[in-house]
């Protein structure tokens, strides 16, 4: 599947949801689903309009879990907002804290030295594999088989929340990167055991495929469903897994080669349909290929200083300017936005959150399908509500 | 990838009457932008993403802007003729006294858009909007119809800073709930007084949550209930009672 050749043939108001009619004489059904539902990710609501089974009309609520992180961001020094980045998406912490300091080099004008660079990309990957396993652990769990699965995927990750909690003090709020380095240096102990770690996880991979890639019910439950056109997720902003898996080729770590990727081969696995079962899969194989970029980095990682000794740390006040930095999440395209003013405090700090701007099309992708479904359909874009609501 | 000058030449040329401008940004990563006039916004939107050698069929970030109305303070040498009598007789002299002068430059609202290309591999190219006021001239078109990524964007915009976006085909609240009436992330913005606060060390609050307590108890003064007429804690009690 390619791009769309001319967009300007499209129709007017082709990228908005379509309307469906009631078929019968039924009265349509109106369902609050949340903020307290055992299948959603989190506090979130979809107030949803039924005709029998039939999805209708769907529209998210957000704000369960706001608390402005921009404007706190605005009244502390740049520094401050660090461990305030681990709470946005909870469960990949050190992508945040890599899009956060990468914006904040980008206005200053920052390097990096080498061997940060190459941690960078160890734990980034490490929380890409993690991820992704979780998601399709909590995907399985919302097919109905409870609990097992999730557990399977609970275990590796665990192992990986180990090794960071090793290094970092903490296994989620880790609070890590700095402007111009990382925090604390990883021992060759370390190293040794995050090889250890890498190199079974291409056989939980393994496992994972054996059991649901070809499995009936998944397949008879995912294919087909929530299908995402490739030009639809364009114009939508739809980043990460679930734009690749509607065929689009992009992919931050290709296109910017931000940090160092670009001294690493990897794939990118690209979709064709861009239903659950293809974001199920890309998940599956991005699994894959972090295990390889990880076996490249810990083959390669450099000795040297992890922080670059000439780094401002104490007053540290950015000269008047903008930047807008951005990664490839776990989940989407993540970016901070940072307006300085000369000051110790940004003048405007923005988060570009990957979770909001995937469920824009959440509506498109439920219309018409069944109820039981937009609990999969809603699994399969993949959120964190400490993002979306911020 | 073409340089901002280049595409503000190729707008300029594309859409007849466009009013672009170069906003630099001194800033190492030179992202610099370019400001759009409101009126031509949107056509100016759909050739930056139909236009073959640009192709920004990609919206990735919006992104609001306060900027409040800022005083200045400035020293002026003014000369004027002054009547003196001297010795019994009066006579006329000019005088240099330098005087403190205070002007209101006004502020705006701006709305940041970040544009890459999908197709193309680039960006980013970075396009601003400006509001007339902060007040009553608040509104912008909405780019929702070219890009739809801008929809949940625009509405968290008009939620937080209240930029009203004209053509949005669903304007609401995004975070907040409907019936809240002020916009948080306005740098003017004050906290509601509408919960307790919880005993604390730090003296700041303790004066805050003293004061909040004497307005539950009705000590305080009927002027100093609501702090002035359309403030966020009328509006926000008013907002919790039917939320």
């Amino acid at each position: 599947m390619s791009l769309p050749e001319t967009i300007t043939e499209k129709p007017e108001g082709w990228n908005r949801p379509r309307l469906i009619e009631p078929q019968g004489e039924g009265e349509l059904l109106e369902v609050a689903m949340g903020p307290h539902h055992p299948s959603t990710h989190g506090v979130f609501r979809m107030d949803v309009a039924l005709d029998g089974e039939r999805v209708i009309r769907l529209k998210p609520v957000f704000g369960y879990l706001h608390r402005n992180h921009e404007k706190i961001a605005e009244g502390i020094s740049y520094l401050a907002s660090m461990p305030y980045t681990d709470r946005l998406d909870y469960i990949c912490p050190i992508t945040n804290n890599w899009a956060y300091a990468l914006a904040v080099e980008k206005l200053v004008g920052q390097e990096v030295p080498e061997r940060a660079e190459y941690l960078r990309v160890i734990l980034g990957e490490l929380t890409r594999y993690q991820n992704h396993a979780s998601s399709i652990g909590f995907l399985i769990q919302e097919m109905g088989a409870s609990g097992t699965p999730l557990m399977y995927a609970f275990r590796e990750r665990e192992k990986i929340l180990d090794l960071f909690e090793e290094l970092t003090g903490a296994r989620m709020m880790v609070n890590y990167m700095r402007f111009g380095g990382c925090r604390v240096d990883a021992t060759a102990g370390w190293l040794d055991r995050t090889r250890k770690v890498v190199a079974g996880l291409q056989g939980f991979a393994d496992e994972v495929d054996q059991l649901l890639t070809s499995n009936e019910i998944l397949m008879a439950r995912t294919q087909g469903v929530g299908v995402l056109r490739a030009d639809l997720a364009v114009n939508a902003g739809i980043t990460g897994p679930m734009l690749r898996a509607s065929g689009v080729n992009y992919d931050i770590r290709k296109v910017d080669g931000y940090g160092i990727y670009n001294r690493f081969k990897f794939r990118v696995p690209l979709g064709d349909h861009g239903d659950v079962y293809d974001r199920y899969m890309i998940r599956l194989l991005e699994m894959r290929e972090s295990v390889g970029i990880l076996e490249q980095a810990l083959k390669d990682i450099p000795a040297g200083p992890v922080m670059d000794p000439k780094a401002k740390i104490r007053g540290f006040r950015p000269k008047p300017g903008e930047a807008y930095g951005r990664i490839e999440a776990p989940k989407g395209e993540l970016g901070f936005y940072l307006i300085s003013d000369g000051g110790p405090n940004p003048y405007r700090y923005r988060v570009r959150p990957p979770s909001l701007i995937n469920l824009t099309v959440l509506e498109d992708m439920c219309l018409g399908s069944d109820i039981a479904d937009v609990v999969l359909i809603f699994g399969s874009v993949d959120i964190v509500l400490g993002e979306v609501d911020r | 990838m073409k340089t901002v000058e280049e595409i503000k030449v190729a707008i300029e040329a594309a859409v007849p009457g466009a009013v672009v401008a170069v906003a630099p940004n001194p800033s190492p990563c030179g992202q610099h932008s370019l400001r759009l006039d409101a009126a031509h916004a949107v056509a100016v939107a759909a050739f930056l993403r139909d236009d073959a050698e640009l192709r920004l069929d990609f919206l990735s970030n919006v992104t609001g802007v306060d900027w409040p109305d800022k005083e200045i303070a400035e020293k002026v040498k003014v000369t004027r003729t002054v009547t003196k009598t001297v010795d019994g007789v009066e006579q006329t002299a000019e005088e240099t006294v330098e005087e403190t002068r205070k002007r209101i430059e006004p502020g705006c609202l701006e709305v940041v858009y970040h544009l890459y290309s999908m197709e193309k591999k680039l960006g980013p190219v970075v396009i601003r909007l400006r509001t007339v006021n902060r007040t009553d001239q608040a509104e912008l078109p909405s780019l929702t119809p070219v890009w739809r990524s801008a929809e949940f964007q625009e509405r968290e915009v008009f939620d937080l800073y209240g930029v009203v976006f004209a053509g949005h085909p669903d304007l609401r609240r995004l975070l907040m709930w409907d019936a809240f009436k002020d916009f948080p992330m306005r740098r003017d913005y004050k906290d509601p007084d509408d919960y307790e606060y919880e005993p604390t060390a730090h003296d700041e609050v303790l004066v805050r949550a003293q004061a909040h307590k004497d307005r539950e108890q009705g000590t305080a003064t009927p002027a100093s209930k609501d702090c002035s007429p359309g403030t966020p804690a009328a509006n926000s009690e008013q907002g919790l009672t039917t939320a």
